[in-house]
């Protein structure tokens, strides 16, 4: 790490753009813009929540901050340094990823101790084959597995597990950050309280920072201290989580807010829903302006002309909207 | 005053299900995926069953429409569709029966929905197989159906494939497949668990919207309690393919009375106190081929007592709304009453 300019940020991510050419015809290509201009930071230890619907670019975001897609434009840092596609691999220790499928994302044929014990042979940080079973045990453990799981294949788990596995295995490197693009949504409800649960005990434990990544309102309202709400590629409003909640600000997150099903039948009487018509426009034909002014009922002229700017309206609350 | 007057209201259940068994044979055994069932649905009101994968809520739904897969059979008990058990029917009745009287709609309408049929013949196919209507009559017939589930444009979309709409308006034209016939009685299994939230809203708010015009029943079966709380008058809460727990909704959210419930509302954020430290049910979902002797949740339940572990619980009513729970706790605390000394 360098410590000529440290910042007060773990993570800072200005102006990040990310572009995938589509083919849309013969010879023509259209560049689809996942993300469009995004800036956050985020404070070592803290979690920042990140919802929007599916296609809104939230994925794209957590998996470009770490250089899995190369950015079309804009910085990351990471402590204050500039992270490259050439000096990345240097920075790929303190930073890691929990993916949303634990299905998936864990090799069939590779045991338990050998999913856990890789990141630690890539990044060579064991002297004796001894030290590294017990580093793998003692990860096991912090996640709350048993150390005679580690023979076993992935198969033999159940989805609650597997997480565990997969966010052991993450934590393998000792890492400052942690990408968590839905970790607990193919979880059942019970097992994603355990998961949740432990994300916060390992937070508190290790000082670990989060980009938690979902779409379940929610739970990222309980664990995030801060929450960005994206919408087609952009970043509309970003907030203290209690603060978002209880003063939501952009027309999109209010409605996303009151479409939320609330688990108290009382409260879901009394909740008067902002029904969105329509659905989220094709990202390949993106609106001109504001992306939310066609499903927005306050928008004018001005919103089709120019793109509002994220701006302050006290406290970090940050909103881009022109008429609120 | 008890659960069924508080629903029914003087009304004879539209469905009664009782004692509902049915078994799955696979290589590992006999999997006993629902087991003693049972519930009544009143006409115009929804019912929800909630429960975890593996619980047997969707097998129930399946039971009931009778579109179990192979190996699946209904090994006991009834199923009373106004009086007439329909696990009686014949195959041939049974083909005539559904659509009609109930229908289903599914959780992903991408694979609900056949990809080289326009979504417009798809409509008129099941408007011509459960009305008298001929072609054009079925056509026209088929536009007010998308007219009437909120699908602006109705007569291109009438014309376009599946894969040219998104996903909630896939759903919106299998619930208009689904009402053709007008039927009595709505299945909807997990029927927006492939959406995003605003389009879970708009889809949640069509089917209330809906019941009251056709006033139908609905069967809603979600994992996600926070729709439940919203759609559902009365609830149904399932464990390894028995009930814990049914009452209306305000019963099983506000008076909860099984260990299982309990233990779900704990897992789920507090929203009115968001720090709240989240309390998890230990241990992992219940593996159907191995199903304990008595209680089905007793591994997970912080209270098990000798007793779960031998004998299956019986269902109780409660003495606070006269809603139903199958606990040994209430056995053992008294907590239950008789239902001759329910008085209003």
């Amino acid at each position: 790490m360098s410590e000529t300019n440290k910042s007060e940020y773990l993570v800072e991510v200005n102006h990040l753009k990310e572009y995938f050419p589509i083919r849309t015809g013969w010879g023509k290509t259209t560049m689809l813009k996942a993300v469009d201009d995004v800036s956050f930071a985020i404070k070592p230890g803290e979690t920042l929540g990140l919802v929007g619907e599916s296609g809104c670019g939230k994925t794209t975001v957590g998996r470009t901050l770490l250089h899995l897609y190369k950015p079309t434009d804009g910085e990351i840092r990471f402590n204050g340094e500039l992270v490259t596609s050439k000096n990345v691999h240097k920075f790929r220790k303190d930073m890691q990823m929990v993916f949303q499928d634990p299905y998936s994302s864990l090799d069939p044929r590779m045991t338990v101790e050998d999913i856990i014990g890789e990141p630690l042979d890539v990044h060579k940080l064991y002297s004796t084959k001894a030290e590294r079973h017990q580093k793998v045990l003692d990860l096991m453990s912090l996640v709350g597995l048993n150390a005679e799981h580690a023979t076993r294949y992935i198969h033999e788990f159940s989805g609650g597990q597997r997480q565990r596995i997969g966010i052991a295995r993450a934590l393998a490197v000792n890492p400052k950050f942690i990408v968590c693009d839905e970790p607990v949504s193919a979880l059942d409800v019970s097992i994603q309280a355990q998961v949740i649960n432990m994300f916060e005990e390992l937070r508190e434990k290790l000082g670990v920072a989060y980009l938690f990544i979902a779409h379940d309102l929610l739970i990222v309202h309980h664990i995030s201290d801060r929450i960005a709400v994206m919408y087609l590629g952009h970043m509309v409003e970003m907030a203290e989580a209690d603060e978002l909640n209880d003063n939501p600000i952009h027309p999109y997150t209010l409605s996303l807010l009151s479409a939320v099903p609330v688990p108290d039948p009382e409260k879901a009487r009394a909740n008067k829903r902002i029904i969105l018509e329509g659905d989220v426009p094709s990202p390949l034909n993106m609106p001109s302006g504001c992306p939310f002014r066609t499903r927005c009922r306050f928008a004018t002229e001005q919103c089709a002309k120019e793109r509002p700017a994220l701006t302050d309206r006290g406290n970090g609350h940050m909103v881009a909207c022109w008429n609120k | 005053m008890v659960l069924e007057q508080k629903l029914e209201n003087g009304v004879e259940p539209i469905l009664k299900v009782v004692d509902l068994h049915t078994s799955f044979s696979t290589d590992k055994g006999e999997v006993q995926a629902v087991n003693g069932l049972s519930f009544n649905l009143t006409p115009g009101k929804t019912l929800g069953i909630v429960g975890e994968s593996g619980s047997g809520k969707s097998v129930t739904s399946y039971s009931i429409m009778r579109i179990l897969e192979g190996n699946g059979k209904i090994t006991g008990g009834h199923v009373y569709f106004n009086g007439e058990d329909i696990t009686q029917y014949s195959e041939k009745q049974m083909a005539e029966f559904r659509g009609r009287e109930i229908s289903m709609i599914f959780q992903d309408p991408m694979t609900s929905l056949n990809p080289v049929y326009t979504v417009g013949n798809q409509i008129c196919e099941a408007i011509l197989l459960n009305t008298k209507a001929n072609k054009e009559e079925a056509k026209k017939e088929a536009i007010e159906m998308l007219e009437l589930v909120g699908i602006n444009d109705a007569e291109k979309r009438f014309k376009q494939y599946p894969h040219e709409l998104s996903g909630g308006m896939r759903q919106r034209v299998m619930i208009a497949m689904a009402l053709v016939a007008k039927p009595k009685i709505l299945i909807a299994d997990e029927p927006t668990t492939a959406l995003d939230v605003t389009i879970q809203a708009q889809i949640l708010e069509l089917m209330m919207e809906l019941q009251k015009k056709l006033n139908m029943a609905i069967i809603i079966v979600t994992h996600d309690l926070g729709v439940i709380a919203q759609m559902a008058d009365e609830v149904v809460v399932m464990y390894g393919g028995r009930i814990c727990e049914r009452g209306t909704a305000d019963d099983i959210f506000y008076r909860p009375c099984h260990e299982y419930t309990k233990g779900l509302l704990r897992s789920i954020p507090n929203v009115d106190n968001m720090n709240e430290k989240l309390i998890p049910i230990e241990g992992t979902p219940i593996n159907l081929l191995d199903l304990p002797k008595g209680c089905a949740f007793c591994a997970r339940c912080t209270k098990t007592m000798k007793i779960c572990m031998e004998e299956v619980p019986p269902e109780l009513r409660m003495p606070a709304d006269g809603h139903l729970a199958s606990c040994w706790l209430n056995v053992k605390e008294g907590n239950y009453v008789l239902d001759e000394e329910v008085s209003d």
